[in-house]
């Protein structure tokens, strides 16, 4: 009996000792379950901040995330200087306008200058006559026209100068008659915009009329029959040209008139002064 | 840079001015003048000249004339010239630009244009 209660005893112990093992095994389990969800846990926060393409140490990916931060910053820099080079791109677009602009501006003012130094450059009436001629073909681009002058005694304008049609071509003009009488009457420029098809409707229905004036005193009258062959529309600049034309070549007509004048009465009275001291 | 030296032969003395002020624009530019094609050879003898702009409808000696005459000499044949000119047609264009003429430009003139031909054609 006592042999059996030592082997029932023995048993025992041998169960006690697989549950000793069982409860350190899993003790054992559930220590590694809790590392395992840790480093679920880490695993996810890594994920949360970022793709890890090398999923290497922690140290590889604080070198990610410094590296994914420089990015950003150049980036936004690119961005920065892509937006600052279509400024001044645009800046440069508006310079280039500015530069043709300023050009034409200086082309203009040389013309005008020009324009205005020639008809002052003379008193002689028939180089002041030229010169208007000259402005009218070169600087204006005109293939014919015409300087009519106003006779005071017989109220009519009379052809002074052409160029492109013969002065004899060209008929006197009683102030108000037609399209050049009426301008000149009302003392108002006229522009036409079609130009006139037949050579009669030429001298009738003119391109341009520009009467001659000092103040409100009229000297004649400037009328363009047509335009080079290369001028195919009048630019900005030959309206100054005009406007400046109606006033200097009025003036210059004028002072030249006055001196061939007074140099002839010069001449007379000299002649009667040494006549009279010849006496 | 060289001082360069142009030769206007123009007629009328209100372009010649207007050639000049377009040809003082560039650095060291001596411009010197001519009325005719006649008067215009005379002062090419005299002077070393880079480039020779002409009208073509001029007394004593015309543009054209100027142009054969300047290409028929050794010593001038390799001198640009343009011409300046109230003639537009295509023909008169043709006839200058087979005669020797380098470029042919319409009155009336923009300097920008004068600029950028006389530029193009002594490569400054």
């Amino acid at each position: 009996m006592s042999e059996k209660k030592t082997k029932l005893f023995e048993k025992g112990e041998e169960f006690l000792e697989m549950f000793r093992q069982g409860q350190e095994f899993t003790q054992d389990l559930l220590k590694e379950n809790e590392r395992l969800r840790y480093r679920v846990v880490q695993l996810e926060e890594t994920l949360k901040s970022g793709p890890n393409p090398s999923a290497g140490s922690p140290t590889d990916n604080s070198q990610y995330l410094e590296l994914s931060r420089k990015v950003a910053i150049y980036e936004e820099k690119i961005q920065d200087l892509a937006g600052k080079l279509s400024e001044v791109e645009e800046e440069n677009i508006d310079f280039a306008r500015r530069y043709v602009d300023v050009e034409e501006q200086n082309n203009n003012l040389a013309n005008l200058y020009v324009a205005s130094f020639q008809l002052h450059s003379t008193l002689d009436y028939e180089e002041v006559l030229q010169i208007i001629l000259e402005i009218i073909i070169n600087l204006i681009g005109a293939e014919d026209f015409a300087v009519f002058l106003l006779d005071e005694k017989t109220n009519q304008l009379i052809p002074a100068g052409s160029e492109g049609v013969g002065l004899e071509e060209i008929s006197p003009i009683a102030m108000g008659e037609g399209i050049i009488g009426s301008a000149a009457q009302e003392k108002t420029s006229y522009f036409n915009e079609m130009p006139p098809s037949t050579r009669d409707e030429l001298f009738k229905d003119p391109l341009v009329c520009i009467p001659l004036l000092i103040k409100d005193e009229l000297i004649g009258v400037i009328t363009l029959y047509k335009l080079l062959q290369q001028k195919v529309k009048f630019a900005p600049v030959d309206f100054e040209l005009f406007t400046l034309l109606a006033g200097h070549a009025a003036t210059a007509i004028f002072s030249a008139r006055l001196y061939s004048e007074s140099r002839r009465k010069l001449t007379t009275y000299q002649g009667f002064l040494d006549l009279l001291s010849q006496k | 840079m060289a001082a360069l030296k142009f030769l206007v032969i123009e007629d009328s003395p209100t372009m010649r001015q207007l050639i000049r002020f377009a040809l003082n624009r560039i650095p060291k530019a001596e411009v010197i003048e001519a009325s005719d094609g006649v008067d215009g050879l005379k002062k090419l003898s005299s002077n070393e000249v880079d480039l020779i702009l002409t009208d073509i409808n001029m007394p004593i000696m015309d543009g054209l004339k100027l142009v054969s005459l300047v290409r028929g000499n050794d010593s001038y044949k390799d001198i640009p010239i343009v011409i300046i000119t109230t003639e537009g047609a295509r023909e008169d264009r043709e006839r200058a630009m087979a005669l020797g003429a380098d470029a042919y430009i319409t009155k009336p003139i923009q300097s920008t244009n004068l600029l950028s031909t006389v530029k193009e054609l002594l490569k400054i």
